[in-house]
């Protein structure tokens, strides 16, 4: 057996030699959280929901275009101004929710079943295990999450060539909507750890989730427009959306801008689930 | 080994632990006794850093829990509440937890072995029985192959089989030197493997001793006689450490200090007749009730044991 960091030779390890060195690293903390992850159904499961989503309703954005744009019909201005990204990427808003709340039942499903005891007395210096939980989960949905726009984005676009909202992957802007797109839902996902930390309960860590990703940009906008114009782009749906938008207008944040705004708000979140994790009994 | 020095816990306006001292040695069983909601739960897992003390203080091996590069090969903790996912089967739980410590997949199978959960290990555990769910739970604490192991309340749900075989598991990792710490709320569970009992009730510490002198301090045995003039065989029996009690107008006197043997002779001296004369042992459960009396959080209505009809218990009571 080989541990990454050296064992000092003490007087106690010389007096039990035949008794393994076993030692808590943050890899190893890494590799527990992976296989809890995967040992699980509902990861599967949710994953799946999550892939299924980009790409069914990104081809059925897809289709409910063209069929509009053949029939002649006028059509909503958004729907109007849409494009290849925007349409092929409608399933982000049913994609995001699904990775979400797996990142909380990965967090906050410990809480409710008990496992977090099993894992705190394994790991009792407790912030590994928060941060392997986001770097894992992080990955896990990262993954999927990619790949699931990419085969939107080139089954939509293949359905819409031809069409005013057609978009090649050479296009300016579309490659980096796309893993935009992709590095957003993963960082939903994180969110979701961090919140089902800080929350500690499944049903908390959904609601505070879902109301910070769809219900607040809702009531900002009952604002004053003066306000509003001012706290809209950070809110974090708005500046996660700016991430992978094809087009930025003085409403919206750039990508960069986006980018960092986004990950700010996962910074927060985790900070809090720390706090709690470190602050308060299991 | 585990030393708690003035260990004490707080909720709110309630003490869990009220300043807890005492010291849990290698080489034997310690049975942590007490009755419900005395504090026993609490206090192990402060043990294990899942709860902080308010204040004092408690440590494993010579440090704080936390503070050990390998917890799980420090203290094997069974803990009242299940500690387990539903939805994972036991290899996979056994081998996340083995994942954190680097302990390989052998020593994962070797506890599989060790606690018979070979046949059910890749079943989901939401699945398993309470006895199942125990041996789990077992497994758990014996994964690092720790110096100390600690359970809480390790034989409830068990079967009679699953019973004798925790009892054996706990003197067989005595006698390999480990410390083994177990809690209880039944004096006699503890009693067939402990040789030293720390006794609890609401949270402070009411006795650190062992089963022999459990029974000596509880006064021994007691007599029980019944006669024809009690009142008189009070005076004949009075004299230095002799206990008698017995309710005015009642036949019947509860004499401690004294063996049967000597008060029948006494009677039989002063001729008066007896209709009952009976050395009561006292058992280890009535040792222990009466060190806990006090400090039983919730008491029964009735005192008399198997009342068939509890719903009138209360209004007989109320009119005696």
């Amino acid at each position: 057996m080989s541990t990454i960091a050296p064992t000092p030779a003490t007087p106690s390890a010389a007096e039990r030699p035949a008794r393994p060195a076993y030692r808590v690293t943050a890899v190893r903390v890494l590799r527990s959280e992976w296989s809890k992850a995967w040992s699980l159904r509902s990861t599967w499961i949710t994953l799946g929901l999550g892939l299924f989503f980009l790409v069914a309703f990104g081809l059925i954005a897809a289709f409910q275009f063209k069929s509009r744009l053949n029939s002649g019909r006028p059509m909503e201005r958004d729907f109007a101004d849409a494009n290849a990204l925007t349409l092929s990427l409608f399933g982000t808003n049913f994609a995001q929710l699904a990775l979400g709340v797996l990142g909380v039942l990965i967090a906050a499903g410990e809480y409710s079943t008990g496992m977090i005891r099993s894992t705190l007395a394994a790991v009792p210096r407790r912030l590994p295990v928060l941060w392997a939980k986001a770097l894992v989960y992080g990955v896990v949905a990262l993954v999927p999450a990619t790949v699931g726009v990419f085969v939107a984005f080139l089954i939509g676009s293949n359905v819409l060539s031809g069409t005013r909202a057609a978009l090649a992957l050479s296009d300016p802007g579309v490659l980096r909507g796309l893993f935009g797109a992709g590095l957003y839902l993963a960082l939903v996902g994180v969110i979701g750890v961090a919140l089902g930390m800080l929350l500690r309960s499944v049903a908390g860590g959904i609601s505070v989730l879902v109301a910070s990703l769809m219900l607040v940009p809702g009531l900002v906008s009952l604002l004053p427009t003066s306000w509003h114009s001012h706290i809209s782009p950070y809110l974090p749906s708005n500046a996660g959306e700016a991430v992978f938008a094809l087009h930025h207008d003085s409403t919206t944040l750039s990508p960069g801008a986006g980018l960092a705004v986004f990950a700010l708000w996962t910074a927060a979140a985790l900070a809090g689930g720390a706090v709690r994790l470190v602050r308060r009994d299991a | 080994m585990i030393e708690a020095q003035q260990l004490t816990k707080r909720y709110g306006e309630k003490t869990a632990v009220d300043g807890l001292d005492f010291t849990v040695r290698p080489g034997s069983v310690t049975g942590f006794l007490g009755p419900n909601g005395a504090g026993k739960s609490t206090t192990m897992r402060m043990v294990v850093g899942l709860d902080a003390p308010t204040s004092g203080s408690v440590r494993v091996n010579g440090r704080r829990y936390a503070e050990h590069a390998a917890p799980l090969q420090e203290v094997g903790a069974l803990l009242e509440a299940k500690s387990i996912h539903p939805g994972r089967s036991a290899l996979h739980h056994l081998t996340a937890l083995a994942h954190t410590h680097g302990i390989p997949r052998s020593r994962v199978e070797e506890v599989i072995g060790l606690t018979g959960l070979e046949s059910v290990a890749r079943k989901r555990a939401g699945a398993f029985s309470l006895g199942m769910g125990q041996r789990l739970g077992i497994a758990a604490a014996l994964l690092g192959d720790p110096a100390t192991v600690m359970l809480d309340e390790p034989v409830n749900g068990l079967d009679p089989e699953g019973v004798l075989w925790i009892r054996n598991l706990l003197t067989g990792l005595a006698a390999e030197g480990r410390t083994v710490f177990v809690s209880s709320h039944l004096m006699s569970e503890v009693a067939l493997v402990a040789d030293h009992l720390i006794v609890v009730g609401r949270g402070r510490l009411l006795a650190d001793t062992t089963v022999q002198e459990l029974v000596r301090q509880a006064g021994g045995d007691r007599v029980t006689v019944a006669c024809a003039d009690p009142a008189r065989l009070r005076g004949l029996l009075t004299g230095p450490g002799v206990e008698i009690t017995g309710r005015s107008g009642a036949e019947e006197l509860e004499v401690t200090g004294l063996t049967a043997r000597r008060i029948g002779t006494v009677a039989a001296e002063h001729g008066i007749a007896l209709y009952e004369l009976a050395t009561r042992t006292v058992s280890l459960e009535q040792a222990f009730m009466d060190l806990t009396r006090d400090a039983v959080e919730y008491h029964g209505s009735a005192t008399a044991p198997a009342d068939p009809t509890p719903a009138t218990s209360s209004t007989s009571r109320s009119a005696a």
